[in-house]
This record gives structure tokens, sequence and C-alpha cells, in this order.
């Protein structure tokens, strides 16, 4: 456990040192999102009755800093730590390849839930969050959280330079976290691509995470969490089974 | 004494390349040892292989009977390693370094360790300054420290005093032999031959993979090295036609003789003597460790 531990806090230690350039700009980035979006749009989209879109706007934007920075801690450190080589310090000690995981993950759902409750503060002044079913909220970022940290887990381990990491993050994660209805709702897309979007799970984390705000959704959150829930048993099986060979760690 | 490492038929290959090809040898706990080669030989492949950090393809290896794959908790735990390259995490000041590596070992408060770690090392007061901040030579103080940290009883040097300066490579060493001189087992990589030669009690000696020599230092100095003398004849004379077969040639002016043991200096001051030829100057030179290194090399080269 102790080694668990360890690992968990030297991870949290990683990003907090750096916390302006982990937390902070984050944060800042999508104060601006929500600044030129709901300046743009505030009087021409209303995506459900009873929702302004600067408040429709901002889970989507919250969601979206949990994941993209999930993701990106758990993909930088593993990777800044195998092209310096500092990885050695975690693969000599007696460390079991499911703490390996956990500490990853739960560092990177931790940077998440940071961030996105940033997010949530600085926005709360343009459009007063409703917290309709709150249950959700916290099931939904903590998944969605949890399943970027171990698909971060997978990138930086199969990632072996920088470009192929950057890659991975501007070629799948972000159409994954843009193509979600972050900024719209999919019944607002033509019939092709709200089928498409069914099929992108990121749509489910912050369909069902909106939800908890506001008390309706594009889908039930019911069906939101099993998508969710299966994409976080599946990204963790791969994540584990790639830790257990050693893939790319242990030669 | 039982067997701090056992190395059993470890084969390992890279593609087409085979870095171990079925080591095996055996290291009593409490020696000094030695592993020597060439670059590319298999060292650190083979030293990877004993931490866990690259898989055998073929053949078993032990810590203090520990399985390093089926009890590799345990064989860790008993295998303190200093890697080769210069790696660091720019995060950590030195003492946070050194206690996060102490917790991944699972040991919570190990100040009063790291502290003396620290004061052997020389690092004491660079404890909170930032990893970043430190030269080439203290960060390799803070490897070394990093694999002390939860005391193991063998420990693993790979090339430690690479780019060290003289002062710290003494430094190091006096702490190695103490730990040694307390029970640890050590097991020493290195390029530099008279540190080996000096601190190892038995070597092997490794050449594409394979052990092409494994004895005592003693022993191995006997068989592959010998006294060599180098004379300066008075006049430039010719060596007697009866020491013609202990000469290894003409260097500077100064003929060389390879002798093979100390006593046959005395043979040789005799010929001379009834030669009537002076002697200008003479040096006698002990075995030493690079010739037998390049001498078993050779062997091996088969030349």
């Amino acid at each position: 456990m102790t080694g668990f531990r360890t690992l968990l806090w030297k991870e949290l230690l990683r990003f907090w040192k750096v916390s302006f350039q982990t937390v902070a700009a984050p944060v800042v980035t999508a104060l601006l999102y929500l600044l030129i979006f709901s300046h743009v749009l505030d009087e021409h989209v209303q995506v459900y009755e009873s929702v302004r879109y600067t408040a429709f706007l901002i889970p989507g934007l919250t969601m979206m800093a949990v994941l993209q920075n999930a993701f990106a801690n758990a993909s930088s450190s593993l990777i800044q730590s195998k092209v310096t080589g500092s990885l050695v310090f975690v693969l000599l000690p007696p460390i079991s390849y499911l703490e390996f995981f956990l500490a990853y993950v739960t560092a990177a759902a931790i940077r998440g839930l940071l961030v996105g409750t940033g997010v949530l503060l600085v926005t709360a002044g343009f459009a007063p969050p409703g917290f309709a079913a709150p249950l959700w909220i916290v099931v939904f970022a903590l998944l969605g959280g949890a399943i970027m940290g171990a698909l971060g887990v997978v990138a930086g381990i199969w990632a072996d330079k920088f470009d192929q990491l950057a890659g991975f993050q501007n070629f799948l994660i972000l159409p994954l976290t843009m193509l979600s209805g972050v900024f719209y709702s999919i019944h607002s897309l033509p019939p092709f691509w709200q089928r498409v979007s069914h099929f992108n799970p990121v749509f489910y984390m912050i369909d069902g995470f909106r939800h908890g705000f506001f008390g309706v959704s594009d889908v039930s959150p019911l069906l939101s969490l099993a998508v969710v829930g299966g994409a976080f048993l599946v990204v963790s099986a791969l994540s584990l089974a790639l830790l257990k060979r050693g893939y790319k760690l242990r030669n | 004494m039982g067997v701090a490492v056992s190395v059993q038929q470890v084969e390992k290959r890279f593609g087409a390349l085979t870095a171990l090809a079925g080591v095996s040898l055996e290291i009593a706990e409490g020696e000094f040892f030695g592993l020597l080669g060439p670059n590319g030989a298999g060292k650190t492949t083979l030293i990877s292989c004993l931490a866990g950090l690259a898989r055998p393809d073929a053949g078993r290896l032990a810590v203090l009977g520990r399985d390093v794959a089926a009890d590799y908790r345990a064989a860790r735990r008993l295998l303190g390693v200093v890697p080769q390259e210069l790696v660091f995490d720019p995060f950590f000041t030195v003492r946070e370094t050194l206690a996060i590596q102490s917790g991944y070992f699972g040991i919570r408060d190990n100040d009063t360790w790291i502290d003396e770690i620290l004061a052997n090392l020389d690092l004491a007061d660079k404890a909170d300054t930032n990893m970043r901040q430190l030269s080439g030579g203290m960060k390799r103080r803070v490897l070394v420290a990093q694999a002390l940290v939860h005391r193991p009883p063998v420990i693993v040097l790979d090339e430690p005093t690479a780019g060290v300066d003289v002062e710290l490579r003494q430094g190091l060493w006096q702490f190695i032999r103490r730990l040694n001189g307390e029970g640890h087992t050590i097991i020493l990589t290195t390029h530099y031959l008279e540190e080996a030669e000096a601190l190892c009690g038995r070597i092997a000696m490794l050449q594409q993979g394979r052990v092409v020599a494994l004895d005592s230092t003693e022993n191995l100095l006997r068989e592959f090295s010998c006294h060599a003398l180098s004379l300066r004849l008075a006049g430039g004379a010719a060596l007697p036609a009866s020491l013609a077969n202990l000469a290894a040639g003409q260097e500077g002016g100064a003929w060389q003789l390879r002798l093979p043991d100390f006593t046959a200096v005395e043979r040789v001051l005799a010929a001379l003597r009834e030669a009537g030829i002076a002697i200008d100057d003479m040096r006698l030179s002990p075995p030493d460790l690079e010739e037998a290194f390049v001498r078993v090399m050779q062997r091996g080269r088969g030349a």
C-alpha cells in the first residue's frame, strides 16, 4: 500500500508543483471558450427550453476540461519519465502493475476534477449552475476522469516520442471531445452525424454529466452510465494488460 | 555463506541481436564482484534482467533465493541498483527524491537513514536543492543514494564512476567498501580496470553475451598477466641471447621483458652481469588487470 500511496503522492506533487501550467492554464482556456461562444451564440441558440445557451455550455466545457487534463496528466507524466529515463525509479521497486495503474489513474482523475472544479467556479458568475441531480455530476466526472486517465496510461506507454503522443491527443482525444456535444446538442445535427455521435463514448460522458445539472439530456443518464461504465472497463482492461505484460516498459 | 545472486542459463535477444547467450554464474553473499566486458558485451542487459527491467528469453535469475520473476516483490526489495544512465526526476529536491524512493519500497519514515546516506555521500548540504541544479557528479551520488534507501543486501553499481571526479570516486568507494564490510554483496561493472582490480575479489568477464572468464582477481592476474620488466642498457647494448625468450620488444630504447614471476628478475640480472652489460635504468611492474582483460578478450576472439 505504501508503494501505491507514494506513487500517487509523487504524481500529485508532479503536477501541483507546476499548477500554474497544469491547473490554472486550462481553467483560463475554458473561460475563454465560454466568453467567446456565449457572447456570439447566447442570443441565437437555445438547446433545452428552460436552459440558456451559456448555462448549457458550462457543464460541457467543465467535462471537456476534466477529460483533457486527466488524459494529459497520465500520458505526459509517463512519456516524460520514459524519455528522460527516470521511469526506472518506479520500475525497480516492488510496485505491482495494479498499484502502478491505480496511482496514475487516480492522480489523473484528481487533476481532472481539480481543473473541472476551477472551471465551474470561474464560470459560475456567468450563469449560476443548477444542480438538479448532483450524484450524476459526481459519478460522470469521476468515471470520465478515470477513463481518460487510463487512456493516458495506454498512450503514455505506447508512445515513444512526444510527437506520437501529440498525434494521439490531436487525432483521437481532441476530435472525440469536440464532436461530443460540448458546444451543442446532438439533436441539432443531421441524422447521419447524430448516429455517428452515438458511437462516441465521450458524448455519453458529457450528456450524463449535463443531466446532473439540468435534469434533462439527449439520452437517458442510465444509458450514459452503462456506456461510460463499459468504456471504463474496456480501457482499464487494456491498460492493465499492457502494464502486466510490461509492454515497452520491461523489454 | 549463502548465494546472493544466481544466474542460470540466461538468454536474451533483441531482434537479431543476441545480448546474452546462456550466462550462468553465482555470486556469494558478502562478495565484491566485478562484471567486466567491452561495450555491448551484455553487462547492462544482465543487470536489467536481474532487476526485472528486462525479461530474459530463457533461464532463471534469483536474488538471495528469490526468483526475480515469480517472487519479484521480494527479489526487488533485496536488490539496489545504481543505473548507468544519469537519470533524475526534475520536479523534486534531493530529500524529496529519496523520501519518494523509500516510499516505493514501502518505507515511510526513513529520515535517519536518508541523513546517514546523505552525509556519507557528501550530499548533506544539497538535501533541499532541486535535482535540476545539481552537477553531473552530484546527480550520480543521488543515484547511488536512491539505490540504498531500502538498505538492500545486494547492491549493483553499473559504471558508477563514469564522469565522476577523483575525490568523489574515492569517497564513493570508501562508502561502498564499508557497506561491503558490513555484509552487503556488491556487484560492480566498470571500464576502469584498476578500480575493479583494487576492489573486486572475484571477476566475471563477458564477451558477446557469454562468460569468457570467471575467477578470483588473483587467479585471473596470475593466469593472464605477468610481471613486466623495463630495462635500459648502458650504451644501447643488445640483450644477451639467453634472455631472448623473455623479450617482448623495445620501447623508447628500453627493452621490455615479460617475467612469469618476480623471481625471474634474478635470472635476468645474472645473465646481464655475466655478459658484462651495465644497466642504466630498470622498472618492474606487477601484473595488472588491464593486460589480463585484453588477453582474455583476444582469446575469446580466437586470436
